[in-house]
């Protein structure tokens, strides 16, 4: 028995339970789920008050003598104000400043990376010579038909409808495509356990 | 008093916050660096918001007794023991007890989760795409593509997968991501201008 047999069994019997809702749903089930709802609520609560409210609160404010920071501190604790009745719309003050300057600071990166970006990326050299050329000239027309399937300004009928037409054939490729790569990327996850089970905590298969 | 200064608020920082990304000068920038500041200050905090109506919702099931109040129970559990280790022992140390719950009981239940998801997505989607109509069966045929040209016994569907992944997906999912930019623009400029306001709830 080598020093990590007890924290593997530990893993291995969570792994268990979770497996057990194969056979149908069952307290074990529901309890190791139970359980890593209050764990991850814990994990994410102390991981952002160490690192994210250290940083920009709590150090900044008593050990670089930062006052300023005393402001988002208090709008932060009005938000508690929305557990009262009375108070509640106190709540709304922070909520404000978060969703303004969440919303105003979202703006330039979100059309540069969704918009101008991704037609930047579709501008490609096109042309009949070489199979690259032929691709891209594929990728800017998959782009525009997929675009047109949600334009809705025009009736999607005759030479419209052909090009929408297209357009929902090639997003459903993407989303097989994509379905795909899901299902594939769970049965790794799968392998992963399995290989955990019956490798590190059983002894019973042994990986290069 | 309730609406009003809620609304000047959102739209004062929202054009300062979105200027700041045209103008350059240090003053504004300053301003910016001070209100991102503010951003995470208040996010973190509200975090804390979440875990008092986690709290108070298996409180409240525990004390009704309500069925299955036991998992509200082992719930809390959870959540107080990993808050005590997590506060009373460094976080960052690779060995204790706080790093203990995490890779050997939370990490495992969440791949375990994830892969579980095999199952019920090969099953949802037999039923799903059960090849009704020629889009269901191109979703149908593309997946088995996909799926066969990452493994040794589809070595040969490989290039056709690529090409799949290249071309026809990544054109699909430019498209829906243009979409997805110009939806998240227009609805930044809704919450700006004051247009959209169901975030602020009702009185």
């Amino acid at each position: 028995m080598n020093g990590e047999f007890i924290p593997h069994t530990v893993a291995a019997l969570f792994t268990l339970a979770i497996f057990s809702f194969l056979w149908k749903d069952n307290p074990l089930y529901k309890a190791a789920e139970s359980l890593a709802v209050g764990l991850s609520a814990g994990y994410f609560t102390v991981i952002l008050i160490r690192t994210s409210l250290m940083r920009t609160l709590i150090d900044p404010l008593f050990e670089e003598g930062q006052v300023l920071v005393i402001i988002p501190g208090i709008l932060g604790l009005l938000m508690y104000l929305r557990l009262t009745r009375r108070w509640t719309w106190i709540s709304r003050y922070p909520l404000a400043f978060y969703m303004g300057i969440a919303s105003g600071a979202a703006l330039s990166p979100t059309i540069l990376a969704y918009v101008v970006r991704q037609i930047e990326y579709t501008i490609v050299p096109m042309g009949f010579g070489s199979w690259e050329g032929i691709t891209n000239i594929l990728i800017v027309v998959m782009v525009f038909c997929s675009l047109f399937y949600f334009f809705f300004s025009v009736p999607h009928k005759g030479v419209f409808g052909g090009v929408s037409r297209i357009g929902i054939w090639v997003i459903m490729v993407a989303f097989g495509a994509q379905f795909g790569f899901t299902v594939m990327a769970r049965i790794s996850l799968l392998i992963g356990r399995v290989q955990f089970l019956l490798g590190d905590w059983l002894g019973l298969i042994h990986l290069e | 008093m309730k609406w009003e200064i809620p609304l000047v608020i959102v739209f004062v920082t929202g054009v300062i916050l979105a200027l700041s990304d045209f103008v350059p000068h240090q003053s504004i920038q300053d301003v910016r660096e001070f209100f991102m500041s503010w951003l995470q200050i208040i996010g973190v905090l509200a975090v804390g918001l979440g875990l008092v109506s986690l709290t108070q919702v298996n409180l409240v099931k525990v004390r009704r007794k309500t069925p299955g109040w036991i998992y509200s129970v082992i719930t809390l559990f959870g959540l107080v023991i990993m808050l005590v280790t997590g506060f009373v022992w460094d976080y960052r140390e690779p060995s204790n007890p706080f790093q203990f719950l995490f890779q050997y009981a939370l990490l495992p239940i969440y791949a375990t989760m994830f892969s579980l998801l095999a199952f019920y997505i090969a099953s949802a989607a037999f039923r799903a795409f059960k090849a009704r109509n020629a889009l269901a069966t191109t979703i149908l045929v593309t997946a088995v593509i996909v799926m066969l040209g990452q493994v040794p016994v589809g070595a040969k569907l490989a290039p056709l997968k690529s090409w799949i992944m290249e071309v026809p997906n990544m054109a699909g999912f430019r498209a829906i991501l243009l979409g997805i930019g110009l939806g998240g623009v227009a609805m930044a400029l809704k919450i700006v201008f004051g247009i959209e306001r169901a975030y602020m709830g009702r009185d």
